[in-house]
């Protein structure tokens, strides 16, 4: 693997429109290096458009707007990296598990083909360590030929995982990355975007608030676009500072 | 019918509710049978044909009974090749241009009239269209190349929209997700989106060719009304006789029906029409069938291990 990540990411003075309606407002966050930063929120608050404005999945939306700068290190997202080089090192994990129509080692191995310079060993070598790195080498290196589609829900979103992982990337952000898995799977996830946290910085969306106080060290609460409060995951569940922080929390609205 | 309380009784409902499925199970049972007639009829007709090998290889006769119809089966599926050669690659990169690189704005919109402006045109505008064009301003003459044109025609705007369709049935996230990992759209359209739409648009192909396969308007005027006999050792490209000469005029079965039944001088033309029809007939349903094998096989390889 590359170095850990030294630098996290860096949002300021976010806005984002799609068309006429705005739906980030002024957001601006830190979310630190080697760290898991959990968005909460309820449905519609922003917190997806703001992940997916990390790795620019929102640049081809017809109608969308963004201001504000994203900083990686000391490179500016939207001005000095290329958007496909961005995506290497800005991994992404969605909703639902979805791997490509090709077999397992292809799944892991096509996107280092595609972006990295790698003899078939050290190709070889990379997709062993993502697998295993997700945990899922030991139940599938007997059948890498086989159809990624052939796996269980939990399986494929590891291996998905372990592709976005084997294009050595300093962020990996996921998009409630267990919403569609049951929940044995989803404690081995939540497991890996801990581990995963050693040395990449890692960012997710969650609904599930009890998701986020297991593995966020910190936690930003947004809502109606805006970015309403951040805070230690601890400190923000247990004395919110915000009104609307303190009701969403409690169940009063979401 | 409400009672005190203010409730509905569900039994008007229920009573609604088997009524329409009788209505429904009706309509479909007499589109079941009315199939079944036609094509029992069709098959039934020329099933002592269908089973004479002199017939299914022979070639036709202008003016005494036992003609056969073996330049005509050779020219329909020879015809229908080289239709989609020329269809599939254009409709299949139209497509992907309507579906991933520009799915609104005006260009997409004029695409999409003119697609479906296409697709409303009657086949025998076609074929006179195609007589003007390739026949006569190109001079290409009654010829097989005339009709795989004209017959692309035809055949475009439905294979843009099955295409279309397979395409946009692919769930957002396998294409979020190879952008995501850094690939160009081109990439992902070639390595993820073509792949997993692929069954759907085996299925959409092949039905449309069973179409083309039973289209006489638009070839009487292009690829002709008669069947020169060929030759399968003939490789002079520029021979009539040579099957794969693309220059030659080529009648097809279902032109082959329409002509016998028009200007035929034949004793035996209606026994060679119905068997001509009933050939024409299961190479139809063989179709439709094949293209359900298919694509259960190829979405079954692409799941399963």
């Amino acid at each position: 693997m590359g170095g850990e990540a030294k630098d996290g990411l860096v949002a300021g003075h976010v806005s984002l429109w799609y068309g006429d309606s705005q739906a980030l407002r002024d957001v601006s966050l830190e979310m630190r290096p080697r760290e898991v930063t959990a968005l909460i929120g309820p449905s519609g608050c922003g917190k997806s458009t703001f992940l997916r404005c990390l790795n620019r999945m929102n640049d081809r939306i017809p109608g969308c707007r963004v201001e504000g700068s994203f900083r990686l290190g000391d490179q500016d997202l939207y001005r000095d990296v290329d958007s496909y080089e961005l995506r290497r090192r800005v991994g992404m994990v969605f909703q639902r598990p979805s791997p490509f129509p090709l077999s397992i080692y292809e799944n892991v191995a096509y996107g280092v083909k595609r972006h990295l310079r790698r003899g078939k060993s050290q190709l070889d070598a990379t997709v062993e360590r993502s697998l295993t790195e997700v945990g899922l080498w030991d139940e599938v290196k007997d059948k890498l030929n086989d159809a990624g589609t052939s796996l269980s829900g939990g399986q494929q979103q590891r291996l998905c995982i372990a592709r976005a992982l084997a294009v050595d990337p300093e962020v990996i952000l996921m998009d409630e990355p267990t919403s569609a898995l049951d929940p044995i799977a989803t404690s081995s996830i939540e497991e890996l975007a801990a581990s995963i946290s050693r040395e990449r910085t890692v960012v997710i969306v969650t609904h599930n608030m009890q998701q986020a106080a297991r593995i966020a060290r910190r936690t930003a609460f947004f809502y109606l676009g805006e970015l309403v409060e951040v805070a230690e995951t601890r400190e923000l569940f247990a004395t919110p500072k915000d009104k609307r922080t303190e009701d969403y929390l409690t169940g009063r609205f979401g | 019918m409400t009672d005190p309380t203010g409730v509905r009784s569900p039994k008007a409902a229920r009573t609604k509710d088997r009524a329409a499925t009788a209505v429904l199970a009706a309509i479909v049972f007499a589109i079941v049978v009315m199939l079944v007639v036609v094509v029992g009829h069709v098959v039934a007709s020329g099933a002592g044909k269908l089973v004479d090998l002199s017939f299914l290889s022979g070639k036709p006769e202008q003016f005494k009974a036992g003609g056969g119809i073996g330049p005509e089966i050779f020219n329909s599926f020879y015809l229908l090749l080289l239709t989609l050669l020329i269809s599939l690659p254009i409709s299949l990169l139209a497509a992907v241009f309507l579906t991933q690189y520009l799915p609104e704005g005006p260009v997409a919109r004029v695409a999409k009239t003119a697609i479906e402006t296409l697709s409303s045109l009657p086949s025998i505008v076609v074929g006179l269209f195609g007589m003007l064009a390739f026949v006569l301003s190109a001079g290409w003459g009654f010829s097989i190349l005339s009709g795989a044109l004209a017959l692309t025609m035809f055949n475009l705007p439905i294979l843009v929209r099955v295409i279309q369709q397979a395409l946009e049935a692919v769930p957002r996230t396998q294409r979020d997700a190879a952008l995501a990992l850094g690939l160009t759209r081109w990439e992902a359209t070639t390595m993820i989106l073509i792949p997993v739409a692929m069954p759907a648009i085996v299925t959409g192909v092949i039905i449309s060719a069973g179409r083309v396969f039973g289209e006489a308007a638009a070839l009487i005027y292009t690829a002709g009304q008669s069947a020169p006999t060929l030759d399968f050792l003939n490789f002079d490209l520029s021979s009539t006789s040579c099957p794969w000469n693309v220059m030659r005029p080529a009648e097809t079965l279902a032109v082959h029906i329409w002509k016998i039944n028009s200007e035929g001088v034949v004793p035996d033309l209606s026994a060679v029409s119905a068997g001509t029809a009933a050939v024409l007939m299961v190479c139809i349903l063989a179709f439709n069938v094949i293209a359900r094998l298919v694509g259960r096989a190829l979405e079954r390889r692409m799941t399963a291990a």
